[in-house]
């Protein structure tokens, strides 16, 4: 980037400088700008495939905030949306490339599953407890799968990215050998149905007290992603540890020297996104799903990349783009192309990192 | 199992990867990591078939190919180079966004009609029958299509580009120091972007590989299964070196067809073969590629601290002019 670029021919100069200081406020105007830029691009393409922009994006809003009842099934999307967030802002905080949710949500979602299906849990078990094996099994499952790549990568100095990606591809073979292989309802493509004690709570359970509840579909994961939220900010912004994280993000060189260990961090911080990303797998399966079967996610592994980056990595802000997305996501399902979700989360993302470059710099227009 | 069929059938799909991870390569040598293979590739398959389907042309089909995956990448160089924003995250937005560009123009394109295969070469069975040269006759040369000539030409080329031009001495130098280059004269900048582009065609090339040659046809993201991705593993463990790239592609191509043959019934470990008796341990095989790219990774890690090799030294690191170097 030159610091000045000037157009020679015309007398008024565009000048760009680097800016001293950013003013509090440019951050979040520059993110909105960004997005509504996004929005008019995705708009572009889908007028292109022949759709109506307008009519489009008026759907997407209607769908997933229109009334409560859909707004109700936003935040169900909204819930692993969060965990997933929070997974990879940790780790994106230590520049931590863990593009492995994906995975850990499905090793999550298997471990809480295999509890349940290989019969561990005998039948009749309060439902807390239940619950509450399947949420150890699931952020065990999902913290090992990040425990791998976080050795590989402080052991052996090996790319986080490509590992973490790999194993999303393995985990789901993994699950799809479960699902076809060996817990399978007579051939079909998924695994019976979890009996109700591994059943989150849902508020549509409680339209006999609070008839307003009724067919509601919001579960008790949203409590678990919100408990998780404060738990993330808790490390991130108040401990000792949180202050590591930073640190090592922000300057490793400086970390080293201040005696910090890099090696323990980098595993017990994926360890961790794993876990996060493990508890949205098992949330989704106790949740919504009742039961094992393949495609339980799609794509909320790398979703959560997005809304990180959205989020400023910031675990508050992650609650708010989950809904936002949350909501995308929801009325995207029926809207054609089925493509057009992504294609705006890719739209936005990119948007959004190319203007990053307004905080840095400042463009001035001034006559020459 | 016959190897000869496995080798040959590996060297066909290999020259997809041989393609995408040459592309890697290069920009990767200028100093700009580029995550976004997997959606450069895509977008390329896509609009190779779509072009061939509707034109009747496959080398149309192609340069179209190269034009997307370069645009698509030159988005990413106008981010990463101009922008200075972060290669990782700009990278994984671009796979996003190739992934949904070509999910949303490809719709329906699955049956859109059928397309004639680029050219294979046939060679006169009587060469075949000759021992030893036979055989390495029928793996490397007879019955492949015309692109696996095309890696044939690339692999030489790109290696004698790099390491013996003085255009290629240019190019790492961007890469190793963009500071000592920017004062030699280089255009740290216009080369940087000239392999972001370079980089993103031959990814656009190795898609359109894929949908015109080598396994024809348009099956949205099963198109690819995560080839782009191995590819940036491959250049890892090629420690940025075309020859071993090409060993690397072309063994990954082996490994993908060997899976399809382990399933098959003639098959004889001396017992009944499990993955025909139950095919769910088919799952398992599946997952190998994966498996192996992470060994590979490990592999290459490994020798390339032994031996102090490692990534061109400004690699992810955005050129500042008037900045500090390193």
């Amino acid at each position: 980037m030159t610091t000045t670029a000037s157009q020679t021919s015309s007398p008024i100069k565009l000048i760009i400088e680097p800016r001293l200081t950013t003013p509090r406020w440019l951050s979040p105007v520059v993110s909105i700008g960004a997005i509504i830029v996004a929005l008019i691009l995705g708009g572009g393409v889908i007028a292109f495939v022949g759709g109506d922009p307008l009519a489009t994006y008026a759907h997407i809003a209607r769908a997933a905030f229109g009334d409560l009842g859909v707004f109700s099934d936003t935040l169900v999307i909204a819930t692993p949306l969060i965990l997933v967030g929070l997974a990879c802002s940790l780790a994106f905080r230590m520049k931590l490339w863990n593009i492995g949710a994906e995975g850990q949500f499905y090793m999550g979602a298997l471990g809480a599953s295999a509890v349940i299906l290989a019969g561990w849990v005998p039948e009749g078990t309060p439902r807390p407890v239940a619950l509450g094996v399947m949420l150890i099994a699931g952020v065990v499952a999902g913290a090992l799968w990040g425990l791998i790549p976080g050795l590989l990568k402080a052991k052996l100095k090996v790319s986080e990215i490509i590992t973490t990606l790999m194993m999303n591809y393995i985990a789901i073979q993994l699950v799809n050998y479960f699902v076809f292989g060996v817990w399978s309802e007579s051939g079909f493509q998924m695994s019976p149905q979890f009996p109700k004690m591994a059943w989150l709570p849902r508020l549509g359970d409680y339209a006999r007290e609070i008839p307003a509840l009724r067919g509601l579909t919001t579960h008790f994961g949203l409590i678990f992603a919100l408990i998780a939220v404060a738990i993330v900010w808790f490390i991130l912004y108040r401990s000792r540890w949180g202050y590591e994280i930073r640190l090592i993000g922000d300057n490793p060189r400086a970390a080293e020297y201040a005696g910090i260990d890099i090696v323990k961090n980098t595993v017990l911080v994926m360890m961790t996104s794993g876990a996060l990303a493990g508890l949205a797998g098992m949330s989704e399966i106790a949740g919504v799903v009742h039961r094992l079967q393949g495609a339980i996610s799609s794509g909320y592994g790398f979703t959560g990349i997005i809304i990180a980056w959205l989020a400023k990595l910031n675990p508050i802000v992650v609650i708010l783009v989950s809904v936002l997305f949350g909501g995308l996501i929801l009325a995207g399902r029926e809207i054609q192309p089925a493509g057009v979700p992504r294609l705006i989360q890719g739209i936005i993302l990119f948007m959004l990192i190319a203007s990053d470059v307004l905080l840095r710099y400042r463009v001035r227009i001034a006559r020459a | 199992m016959d190897p000869i069929i496995i080798l040959h059938a590996g060297i066909a799909s290999g020259t997809v990867l041989l393609f995408a991870t040459l592309g890697a390569i290069f920009n990767e040598r200028a100093g700009v990591m580029n995550l976004g293979v997997e959606g450069m590739m895509l977008i390329g398959a896509m609009s190779a078939f779509s072009v061939t389907v509707s034109t009747g042309n496959g080398w149309l089909g192609l340069v179209v190919a190269m034009g997307a995956g370069a645009a698509l990448a030159l988005l990413h160089g106008v981010v990463t180079i101009h922008f200075q924003a972060d290669q990782v995250v700009s990278g994984l937005a671009l796979t996003f966004l190739g992934t949904g560009l070509s999910l949303v123009l490809g719709e329906g394109l699955s049956k859109a009609g059928t397309i004639n295969l680029l050219p294979s070469v046939m060679l006169d069975p009587a060469l075949l029958t000759i021992p030893v040269v036979g055989q390495i006759l029928a793996i490397f040369f007879h019955d492949q299509s015309v692109m696996v000539y095309v890696g044939y030409v690339m692999l030489p080329l790109a290696w004698y580009y790099i390491n013996h031009t003085r255009p290629g001495l240019h190019l790492r130098a961007v890469g190793e120091s963009p500071t000592a280059a920017d004062a030699m004269g280089i255009p740290v900048y216009g080369l940087r972007y000239a392999y972001v582009v370079l980089g993103g065609a031959l990814a656009g090339l190795a898609g359109g590989t894929i949908s015109l040659a080598i396994s024809p046809g348009w099956f949205s993201e099963l198109t690819t299964s995560g080839q782009g991705w191995i590819a940036v593993g491959l250049v890892i463990f090629a420690q940025w070196d075309p020859w071993r790239a090409a060993f690397g592609s072309y063994a990954f191509g082996a490994l993908r067809r060997l899976i399809l043959d382990i399933q098959a019934p003639k098959l004889l470990f001396g017992f009944d073969n499990p993955f025909f008796y139950n095919p769910y341990y088919g799952f398992f095989l599946a997952m190998l590629p994966y498996a192996f790219t992470i060994v590979v990774l490990v592999l290459g890690s490994q020798q390339a601290m032994r031996r102090r090799l490692g990534a061109p030294a400004a690699l992810g690191v955005p050129y500042v002019r008037g900045e500090r170097g390193r």
